[in-house]
């Protein structure tokens, strides 16, 4: 229940923070919303001799237009990026995501960038961010890099990030007047997804004229599907042709089976939710 | 330790702390406000929920050192003048409580889901109070409680 000890700073300005964590070296913990941190800490899963809290650098929170793309501060709340109104109309895929995601108390105080930075393969974010193809900024002692979303998840609660960096944004490109939905299967509400799809639509009449697809829990990482999202192209919003497509939902999934359910009954339901989810964002 | 400033339920504190105290132990252990009260060691609960600047947090996942310059209002917090809160009152109308052990939280909770919206639906409350747990399982009553203070409009 309780963490085991250790020695707390909490800088006001990203450098300090490097500083600290330079100082700290790899017993040094980098804390956010603690809403997944705290919980590890309790359970002595990891006892860190150094916590460097980033909820007092103002610069990491908000986000703001900049021309195609959103840039989101990675200490703003799942809350705040809810209600924000570049998100709503740029980003409605991370709203529908956001919505479903664990329960009103951990949303004020879990952070965009925590949630992409933990890379818990059942996290509810990463298929989304994934599939609009955000890039991610790290900065370290040597300044910062951008990666892209395709190269940010590298495994099981494993990212880019390395020891003594910090991720300070995300950028999302726009995707204004696509339509978006996020299919997420549990069994208790605020729970982790079973397994969940993210989907965006850009419609023309009654056609797809492109969409984009993530999965989530269905890998150690967050996966794309471009077989589907290639197979949309070009088709009629109906439920016949949204079907086909999604059945190569499954190419290149390695589920993983627990208690929830095996891999192929994953893949099974990865199918479905692909489908309700490109036709629900198709608004079909 | 690290010297922390609060404010709890109006009034202010200053103390050394272990970075390592949970917000709730501080409540429950330094300042003897065991209104707010621990159900689960996975931060699934609820029981333990406060409001950190007017917003609903689980206090089991907060370090006491993050709440340092900021205001906390428990459970312990909400009456005026020996006059219970309209949600507090509320609750005590509609039978929302059987043991009471989940109350605190899901009164602060609630609190929180009518700032948000004052007139919430059935589904709307259901949804506002998913991170709060009844062992009891009297949640229709809790609805009809929140129903009740929120004006019973819908
Ligand atoms: C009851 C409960 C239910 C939940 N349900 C869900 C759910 O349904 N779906 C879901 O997706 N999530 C869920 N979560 C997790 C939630 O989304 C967390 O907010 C998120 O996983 C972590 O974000 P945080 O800001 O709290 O990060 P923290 O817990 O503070 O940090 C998480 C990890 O990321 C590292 N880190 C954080 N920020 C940075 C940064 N800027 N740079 C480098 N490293 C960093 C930390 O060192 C730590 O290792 C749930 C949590 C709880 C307690
Ligand atoms: S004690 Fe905090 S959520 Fe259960
Ligand atoms: S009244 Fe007993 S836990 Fe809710």
């Amino acid at each position: 229940m309780i963490p085991a000890q250790f020695e707390y700073v909490a800088p006001t300005t990203v450098e300090d923070a490097l500083a600290a964590l330079a100082e700290g070296g790899e017993d040094a913990k980098v804390l956010a919303g603690g809403q997944s941190l705290l919980p590890v800490l309790r359970m002595r899963l990891n006892a860190p001799s150094l916590v460097v809290d980033l909820g007092r650098i103002e610069s990491l929170r908000g986000v703001r237009d900049d021309g195609d793309a959103i840039v989101i501060g990675a200490m703003t709340t799942h809350s705040e990026v809810f209600h924000d109104p570049l998100v709503n109309e740029h980003a409605t895929l991370l709203v529908k995501a956001i919505e479903q995601l664990a329960d009103p108390q951990v949303r004020h105080r879990g952070t965009f960038g925590g949630a992409l930075a933990h890379a818990d393969p059942a996290g509810d974010l990463g298929a989304p961010v994934l599939a609009m193809g955000a890039t991610f900024t790290i900065a370290g002692a040597g300044g910062s890099r951008t990666v892209a979303a395709d190269d940010f998840f590298q495994g099981l609660l494993t990212t880019v990030i390395e020891d003594g960096e910090l991720l300070t944004e995300v950028r999302v490109p726009k995707f204004t007047g696509w339509g978006a939905h996020y299919e997420k299967f549990v069994r208790v509400h605020h729970q982790w997804p079973i397994v969940a799809v993210a989907a965006a639509v850009r419609t023309e009449g009654g056609t797809i004229a492109e969409a984009r697809v993530g999965l989530t829990n269905m890998g150690l990482t967050p996966l794309r599907a471009r077989s589907v999202e290639a197979a949309l192209a070009g088709q009629p919003a109906t439920d016949e042709a949204v079907r086909a497509a999604a059945a190569s939902a499954t190419e290149g999934t390695h589920p993983p089976s627990d208690l929830n359910g095996d891999a192929d009954y994953r893949r099974h339901v990865a199918t479905v939710l692909t489908r309700r989810a490109v036709l629900a964002a198709a608004g079909a | 330790m690290t010297r922390i400033n609060v404010t709890v339920d109006g009034a202010s504190y200053s103390d050394d702390v272990e970075p390592r105290m949970l917000l709730v132990q501080y409540l429950r252990e330094r300042l003897g406000k065991t209104g707010t009260v621990i159900g689960c060691d996975t931060s699934n609960c609820g029981a333990c929920t406060v409001h950190l600047d007017g917003t609903s947090v689980k206090s089991c996942n907060v370090l006491a050192v993050q709440a340092d310059g900021h205001e906390v209002t428990t459970v312990e917090g909400l009456a005026t003048d020996g006059e219970l809160h309209p949600v507090q009152q509320a609750f005590h109308e509609n039978h929302a409580l059987q043991c009471g052990f989940c109350t605190p939280g899901m009164i602060m909770q609630s609190i929180d889901l009518l700032k948000e919206n004052a007139d919430p639906s059935e589904e709307e409350i259901r949804l506002g109070l998913e991170g709060n747990l009844c062992r009891c399982t009297g949640y229709h009553n809790i609805v009809k409680a929140v129903q009740a203070a929120a004006g019973g409009s819908r």
